[in-house]
């Protein structure tokens, strides 16, 4: 089951947008979010907004028709130019979806607001639904950058994740991406999986590391409620992954990465250098300006962020009728964005100006500082980041500083 | 059948019709339900405005199906058959609380009547309370008519528990009249032998007045209504009355008789039971046990008798949200104004904040005043554990008086008196071993057994008062299966080896946790509560001892290991808004939490350590 949307307030059927969201528009960095939400089967720790082709009530033709169409309402709402700088395709598994779909969606953007010239344009795919004909078709559309799901190399990892590759194709697929052109490739790691050794991820990041990818993303495994894995763990069938063993593995992350050159910007994320980083995250995490196509897609313009409605078929006959596909919005103020950017700037290693935090803040920052938790180099230089003990604490941190 | 014409005539009844008597029972044993019947077959409360329980005001005495205060009711009767047939008389029904924390209330209420009604369930048998209530009967000379109720039950034994009464009493098993207030059948007859069997008052309408309180109560409207009986003279309306142990003169502003609604009189004469009304605004203006006399002829010598209510137990009250502050505050002052034996006075802890030390009779009135708070007031309160109070004795002689164990002196102390109680404990003879086994675990002293019956058994031990209210009556009950049944009095102090044991949360003693126990005691306390917090207090980002400390001595010690991972993986552009909702939640609960030091607790902790029942234990280990 996927996860739920936020409570908002109504969405304004033309999608029209408060002109307070627009002010200085030019100014902020705009990326477009296209999502896929099919997959071949869904994996019992998976709670994302995607269906199997029985459950969707959607052909893919028909997606691709309203994704099209959103595209275009997006470029009336919005008015102006804004050249893209980034472009991500996430899913689901958007590489289930032929390799010249994926092509006229991203020339429809192109088409709409102009690519930037040193535009990132990242797709993520599952190891098992690329090759080298498809990944070199992808290239020549434009795409720059590929994430897959590698998760882990144990297979025993893989079959609890329900996941269907095989224990050596992410790798394979990253090589083959390269091979292709496409010069950053990530690859997503899964930690603390309940039957997960340390051994096990220890070979999991060699693996990685190996493959010679530019980037790691590593998360810890979390039971979503509603998903077969919090039923089975409901049930006893599988036990609660430990916090205390998900530290430990953070920390193998850690050393093994940053031995292998890859170094953290973010809690989760880990890259060769600053081209190597996700732009598109990134702008995410900076207060950027972005428009989320497709269902569930969320989308962010100047303190306004919406979500669409997530059922395939609901979403498909609103876009037809020229109706928004929004579901909700919230309409941020001035404390929400005060909030949100503390609570996203401190996962950064660029962490936040200590001049920017407000109230309790500075003396929460000094006792963080005392305890460990921010680095004293950066402090004495007047900002605030995460050490590594901080970045496994960092939701108290972010709290602490908040009050 | 009405009564008979001029007896029923407040202030002018001849003291030889009335009979003045009170009802004697066990919670459940249907007091409430046969004085029903009596304000039905006296003929004074309207078939139509007949209600069950009509005599029960409070919301929680109807609950709880006790009677906190106690009320008089005025019923005319007319013997209906044998002996005297026809004579006419005066009834007064005095109401008595029923539970252990009032039995100086019970005493007064006792001494204002001639005799007593022993009514006891047919199917259950007399309870320990029920049987020192009759005791505090017997020694106050008043007659006795025992009663089985319930005869219409079918597990009734009423030929075995009228022999069980008629020992107790001293009567013959035939003499145990049989009732059902539930269907009315017996109820004519006992009124008809309360009226024969019952001496009427006696006393001196000439002498100067002197009335005794035994209820006293405040009234939102009124102002406080006082209960009285007169012994001697006369009262009337127009008179200024004196209160005998203070010498404050009052203005009457009403005088009258209950019957069972307020009817006003001219005047209450000699044997008569009634309420007055002097526009004072506290009942400990007119307080239980006083003599009332006249100003302009007042008497000589009071009735005696008159105690000040003494708390016996005493815990801290604080309001869960720091802001009720003031509200707990002016909560307090108004149930002052009902209840003369509840005092309290601000005190500050440093893990609970602002709230009030308050002293109470004993358990049950601790609880009732609590519900009260948080039902009539919606107060949200964290009590913290009753304790008895102390005397301890310095080396250099000085005496500190401790009501609250964190106050307990640091120093020299030569001598530690606590509070004893004589404790009655009814049960059936199978359970004396683990009865006896309970009371020796808290240092009791078995002062006698008696068999009540073939297989029922009393017996009697002094035990520590601090023993008593650390769940000592649920530990009774869970052990004999709900059987057992206790009564327990203060009985005056004993020296005894306590000490004082704190609480420390990362080297900061918790002042609330702290508790002044037995020294066999102490490590058991010690490793209890420690183990409990040890639960309760969620993981924090770094290491928490919890000790348990007798001055610097560690006695037990626990450890909150550190949190080491507190962060979401993912923070994705779907994620941001919940994500900021969760943390402004998670804000919200931070205000909800107490710092000891640096140490978060939340409040679910500080209520489940605090109780003394071992089934809190899960509450407040919630992931943040």
């Amino acid at each position: 089951m996927p996860a739920t949307l936020p409570d908002g307030e109504p969405m304004p059927p033309t999608g029209e947008l408060p002109g307070s969201a627009l002010d200085g528009a030019a100014d902020r960095p705009f990326g477009v979010y296209l999502h896929v939400p099919f997959c071949a089967s869904r994996c019992g720790y998976c709670d994302f907004n995607t269906y199997t082709p029985t459950e969707s009530g959607l052909d893919q033709t028909d997606y691709v028709t309203a994704a099209l169409a959103e595209i275009a309402f997006a470029r009336r709402v919005l008015g102006t130019d804004r050249p893209v700088r980034t472009v991500f395709v996430g899913g689901g598994t958007p590489t289930l979806l032929p390799p010249g779909d994926l092509a006229r969606l991203l020339a429809a953007i192109d088409d709409a607001w102009g690519l930037a010239p040193d535009a990132e344009v990242t797709t993520e795919a599952n190891p098992e639904s690329v090759n080298p004909a498809s990944l070199k078709t992808l290239r020549e559309a434009g795409f720059t950058r590929i994430s897959l799901g590698m998760q882990s190399t144990a297979p025993h990892v893989l079959r609890l994740l329900e996941r269907r590759h095989t224990p050596g194709r992410a790798a394979e697929a990253a090589q083959e991406a390269r091979a292709a052109g496409f010069e950053h490739v990530n690859l997503d790691l899964i930690y603390g999986t309940p039957g997960e050794t340390a051994a096990d991820f220890d070979r999991s990041l060699a693996a990685a590391v190996a493959a010679g990818v530019d980037h790691v993303s590593a998360y810890s495994l979390i039971v979503e409620e509603g998903t077969r894995l919090a039923g089975r763990v409901r049930r006893g069938e599988v036990p609660m992954p430990s916090d205390d063993v998900a530290a430990d593995r953070y920390l193998a992350a850690e050393t093994a990465l940053d031995a292998a050159g890859l170094h953290w910007y973010e809690v989760s994320n880990w890259a060769a250098d600053d081209a190597a980083r996700c732009a598109h995250n990134l702008l995410y995490w900076t207060g950027g300006d972005w428009w989320g196509i497709g269902p569930g897609a969320h989308s962010h313009v100047g303190g306004v962020r919406w979500w669409n409605v997530k059922r395939p078929a609901h979403y498909a006959k609103l876009i037809a009728e020229g109706v928004s596909p929004g579901a909700g919005r919230e309409l941020l103020t001035g404390e929400d964005r005060y909030v949100e950017d503390v609570m996203l700037r401190l996962r950064l290693a660029s962490g936040i100006a200590l001049a920017d935090l407000r109230d309790g803040g500075p003396p929460a920052a000094r006792t963080a500082l005392a305890d460990g938790l921010l680095d004293p180099h950066e402090y004495a230089a007047g900002r605030a980041v995460l050490t590594l003990r901080g970045r496994l604490l960092a939701d108290a941190v972010i709290r602490d500083l908040l009050t | 059948m009405p009564a008979t014409p001029g007896v029923n005539q407040p202030g002018a009844t001849d003291s030889g019709a009335i009979r003045n008597f009170c009802i004697i029972a066990h919670i459940d044993h249907g007091k409430s339900t046969l004085a029903d019947r009596m304000l039905q077959l006296t003929e004074v409360v309207d078939p139509r405005q007949m209600r069950a329980q009509y005599l029960d005001r409070m919301d929680i005495e109807r609950e709880r199906g006790i009677t906190i205060k106690s009320q008089a009711v005025r019923m005319p009767w007319t013997i209906r058959e044998g002996e005297r047939a026809g004579d006419g008389a005066v009834l007064n029904m005095i109401d008595t609380p029923g539970h252990v924390d009032f039995t100086y209330e019970v005493s007064r209420s006792l001494a204002a009547c001639e005799g007593a009604v022993l009514l006891v369930d047919a199917a259950q048998g007399i309870e320990a309370q029920t049987l020192a209530n009759l005791y505090l009967a017997m020694e106050n000379d008043l007659t006795i008519i025992p009663v089985l109720n319930k005869i219409d039950l079918p597990a009734a034994q009423p030929e075995k528990y009228a022999e069980e009464l008629a020992n107790l009493v001293g009567c013959l098993p035939e003499e145990v009249l049989k009732v059902s207030g539930k269907t009315g059948v017996g109820v004519p007859h006992l009124l008809d032998e309360i009226v024969r069997r019952l001496p009427a008052p006696v006393g001196d309408a000439q002498a100067p007045a002197r009335a005794m309180i035994f209820d006293s109560v405040y009234d939102i409207y009124r102002g406080v209504v006082t209960y009285v009986r007169v012994v001697d003279g006369h009262i009337s309306a127009r008179d200024r009355i004196k209160m005998m142990s203070t010498g404050a003169v009052h203005e009457l502003l009403e005088l009258g008789v209950i019957s069972p609604e307020p009817v006003k009189s001219g005047a209450l004469g000699v044997g008569e039971v009634g309420y007055l009304i002097t526009g004072v605004k506290d009942v400990r203006q007119s307080r239980v046990g006083d003599t009332v006399t006249i100003n302009t002829r007042p008497a000589a010598e009071s009735l005696g008798g008159y105690k000040d209510p003494k708390p016996m137990v005493y815990s801290g009250l604080y309001p869960i949200d720091g802001s009720d502050y003031p509200d707990l505050r002016e909560a307090l002052d108004k149930l002052k104004l009902n209840d003369a034996a509840l005092v309290y006075e601000p005190e500050s802890s440093a893990a609970l904040g602002f709230g009030f030390r308050c002293g109470f009779l004993g358990l049950l009135h601790l609880e009732i005043i609590q519900e009260r708070l948080e039902r009539e007031f919606g107060l949200d309160l964290i009590a913290t554990a009753p304790n008895v109070v102390y005397r301890v004795v310095m080396d250099d002689g000085k005496e500190v008086v401790v009501t609250n164990p964190s106050e307990y002196p640091v120093g020299k102390v030569a001598e530690v008196y606590e509070p004893t109680a004589r404790v009655t404990v009814l049960a059936p003879n199978d359970y004396v071993g683990t009865i006896m086994e309970l009371c020796q675990g808290r240092r009791g002293v078995l002062l006698g057994m008696d068999y009540l019956s073939a297989d029922r058994v009393e017996l009697r031990y002094t035990l520590p008062l601090g023993e008593i209210i650390f769940d000592f009556f649920d530990q009774l009950k869970s052990r004999t299966k709900g059987y057992a049944s206790l009564d327990y009095e203060p009985a005056g102090e004993q020296a005894a080896e306590l000490v004082k044991v704190d609480i420390l949360l990362q080297g900061e003693t918790v002042d609330a946790f702290s508790a002044i126990v037995h020294k066999d005691k102490a490590y058991n306390y010690g490793t209890t509560i420690a183990a409990k917090l040890q639960k309760l207090i969620p993981r924090q980002q770094f290491e928490v001892p919890i000790q348990a400390a007798i001055g610097s001595r560690i006695i037990a010690r626990e450890t909150i290991r550190a949190i080491r991972k507190d962060v979401l993986a993912k923070c994705y552009g779907g994620d941001i808004s919940r994500k900021r909702k969760l943390l402004e939640k998670q804000k919200e609960g931070k205000k909800r939490m107490k710092m000891v030091g640096r140490v978060e607790v939340p409040q679910e902790a500080f209520i489940a350590a605090l109780s003394t029942s071992d089934s809190a234990g899960d509450a407040g280990k919630s992931k943040k």
